[in-house]
């Protein structure tokens, strides 16, 4: 039990809004271990930027944890006030969202915000701190440290201030890295480097990672597990090879069928019929019944549920949809 | 050149420059030289009716600006252009579907606006069933007509898109990376349409995408894109089955496949290099593991004897090339 590092137990994210509270995450439950990548994919809307964001505690208000719990190397996270939370992000967590010029001061040579970074979490002097600076940005992989530590983030290619962003999580020796579409923004070319560094980095230092992204081909290539999210729920969660390969839930087999393949010539692709459902209109049951093929009357009255690995779909936990 | 038959579309030595220098008083004060930079750098290719040919690459290697350059949205710097057909029939789709439809204008009308530019003499009835007409073509219902463009998704902001552009009853499309915004399932749906329509209506299109699953899917001949040139150009098949430029390869060896997963995948390494100042000879040559010193220093041409035209690269010239044979 002792190297679970992130525990997620009914986790509900709520927006109140004039017409009535959205559910942007509905009752999920997962667990990342020491070393471990989560893949948590999904398409816009499916909630998973917002799994991130709670465990960062960075909903944005009125979004609030409605019910759940979040627990870090077993100490709870979820509702610390402003304070706690700061003790945690960055020192415990780190982050690393799509873009890294938001991420990055431009107004601050990359050097004096990481040495910045490492002085608050550790308070180590400020020629030690630099001296770790130059380690860490040699560790993600940036090329001549000494000349590139006092340019500003603008005299960086993107996928090199992707690098410094990682760096910069990378600071305090976080237990857990939430990577929100890391490499969305970057090149082919340039996102096999990146995802690479974060797979070294996993195995090297033991950090678990969240990896959030809609990309099937990067989670196939760097998560070891996967958690495929659908309208706010945990539709599929279960070792990234199985899934890939045999999907459970329609959905899942559905977007997979979607992606044009490499390898293989069709005419026509899958297609699932429809779009998912807006927060405000999901249906009753399971959130995908309008757009499967195999629902049911159960489909349409019941919600299936997981909280360990399967799919949360009537006919794969039954057998049957009557 | 002379026409091909069945060429719709002729690009030959196709060049753009944009000045990129400092403002002129920073110039004189500081003494910096005007910068040019080369967003495509002598591009040639052909299309023939009814076929898609994809321009695919990295970020900055000049395929949208050849999208801009065909539809006339820029003017070349150099090269000619020559389109087979009538160019009134000639109709792009953007990648962003948010920014490419009027948001103050109602969907019968964004869709009927290439017929009342094109035909003003139609009248009103006809416009109105034309339109009702084309929004089922492309699977949305005539009364979407009077909704504005918020009220839809980004797939279906795409469809309306695709339904203006068949308003002028194009046969030539420029589509640049029509998929790229939307999500997977979404898609799925727009690319099956765009080749139900290119099968119905005999269209052909120059389809531009980063992506290269999408682009095998559509394509019948791509050409590969690395700093305003093409490195290579071949049917598809031809084009997966045996890659013939360094670039391709490293490129189809760096996308991950779902069908056969690689954890342990070798990342090409190196950047893009900045088109204003692309190194000399190949601008390939720093990423290139086959780089040797002719390619320091001389460009390479597709040449005719080399692989029939299809590839510019010394290391695929020479027959004693081991690495041309391996793949």
């Amino acid at each position: 039990m002792s190297d679970i590092v992130l525990d997620i137990r009914n986790l509900r994210v709520e927006f109140p809004t004039r017409k009535g509270v959205l559910t942007a995450v509905d009752d999920i439950s997962l667990q990342i271990r020491r070393g471990e990548i989560l893949g948590m994919v999904g398409e816009s809307g499916a909630g998973k930027s917002m799994t991130g964001m709670a465990i960062l505690g960075l909903l944005e208000p009125p979004g609030r944890i409605a019910a759940g719990s979040i627990h870090l190397s077993g100490d709870r996270i979820d509702g610390l006030d402003d304070r706690a939370l700061q003790a945690i992000r960055g020192r415990r967590i780190g982050a690393v969202f799509q873009d890294p010029l938001t991420s990055l001061n431009p107004l601050f040579r990359v050097g004096d915000q990481l040495v910045e970074t490492i002085r608050l979490h550790t308070g180590l002097s400020r020629s030690r701190a630099r001296a770790r600076a130059k380690d860490l940005m040699h560790e993600v992989g940036i090329p001549a440290v000494e000349e590139r530590i006092d340019s500003y983030p603008h005299q960086f290619s993107g996928g090199m201030r992707q690098r410094i962003v990682i760096a910069l999580a990378l600071c305090a020796e976080p237990e857990l890295i939430v990577a929100d579409e890391p490499t969305t923004a970057l090149d082919v070319s340039i996102q096999a480097q990146i995802t690479a560094l974060l797979r070294r980095l996993c195995r090297e230092r033991g950090t678990a990672v969240l990896l959030v992204t809609h990309d099937m081909g990067v989670i196939a290539e760097t998560a070891d597990r996967v958690a495929v999210m659908y309208a706010g729920r945990l539709a599929e969660l279960g070792p990234v090879d199985e899934i890939v390969r045999r999907p459970n839930h329609p959905y899942t087999s559905g977007l997979m069928g979607s992606i044009p393949s490499l390898r293989k010539d069709v005419d026509e692709l899958q297609m699932i019929p429809g779009s998912m459902p807006r927060l405000d209109a999901i249906p009753p049951g399971c959130a995908f019944n309008p757009r499967c093929t195999h629902a049911g009357p159960r489909c349409r009255r019941e919600t299936p549920r997981i909280d360990s690995p399967g799919a949360a779909c009537w006919l794969a936990l039954e057998g049957e949809v009557a | 050149m002379t026409q091909r038959s069945g060429a719709i579309l002729e690009v030959d030595a196709l060049e753009r420059r944009f000045d990129v220098s400092a403002p002129w008083l920073n110039r004189l004060l500081e003494g910096r030289p005007r910068r040019t930079l080369r967003a495509v750098d002598g591009v040639d290719f052909t299309i023939q009716r009814g076929q898609t040919l994809a321009l695919v690459g990295e970020s900055g290697c000049g395929k949208s600006t050849i999208a801009k350059l065909v539809t006339g949205l820029h003017a070349p710097s150099g090269g000619a252009i020559r389109f087979h057909g009538d160019r009134d029939r000639m109709q792009m789709i953007f990648q962003d579907p948010f920014a490419s439809l009027n948001p103050r204008w109602r969907v019968a009308r964004i869709v009927a606006e290439p017929l009342r530019t094109l035909r003003p003499d139609t009248p009103e009835p006809e416009v109105t069933a034309r339109v009702a007409d084309l929004l089922r073509t492309v699977g949305l219902s005539p009364t979407d007509g009077t909704k504005f463009p918020h009220e839809f998704s980004g797939g279906q902001r795409q469809r309306i898109s695709i339904a203006r552009a068949l308003a002028g009853e194009p046969e030539f499309l420029v589509c640049d990376e029509p998929t790229s915004a939307l999500d997977v399932s979404v898609q799925a749906q727009v690319l099956n349409l765009m080749k139900r329509l290119q099968r119905e209506m005999g269209l052909t299109y120059l389809f531009i995408s980063h992506d290269l699953s999408v682009v095998r899917h559509m394509a019948d001949v791509i050409a590969v894109m690395y700093l305003g040139r093409i490195v290579e150009i071949q049917p598809t098949a031809d084009l997966f089955a045996a890659p013939l430029h360094p670039y391709t390869r490293l490129l189809l060896d760096t996308i991950p496949d779902l069908e056969a997963p690689d954890r342990n995948r070798i990342p090409m390494g190196g950047e893009v290099p900045s088109p204003v100042s692309p190194p000399p000879g190949c601008s390939f040559h720093p990423r290139c593991p086959l780089a040797f010193d002719r390619c320091r220093t001389e460009r390479p041409e597709r040449r005719a004897d080399v692989h029939d035209r299809r590839v510019a690269c010394f290391a695929c010239e020479t027959p004693a090339d081991g690495a041309a044979a391996d793949v």
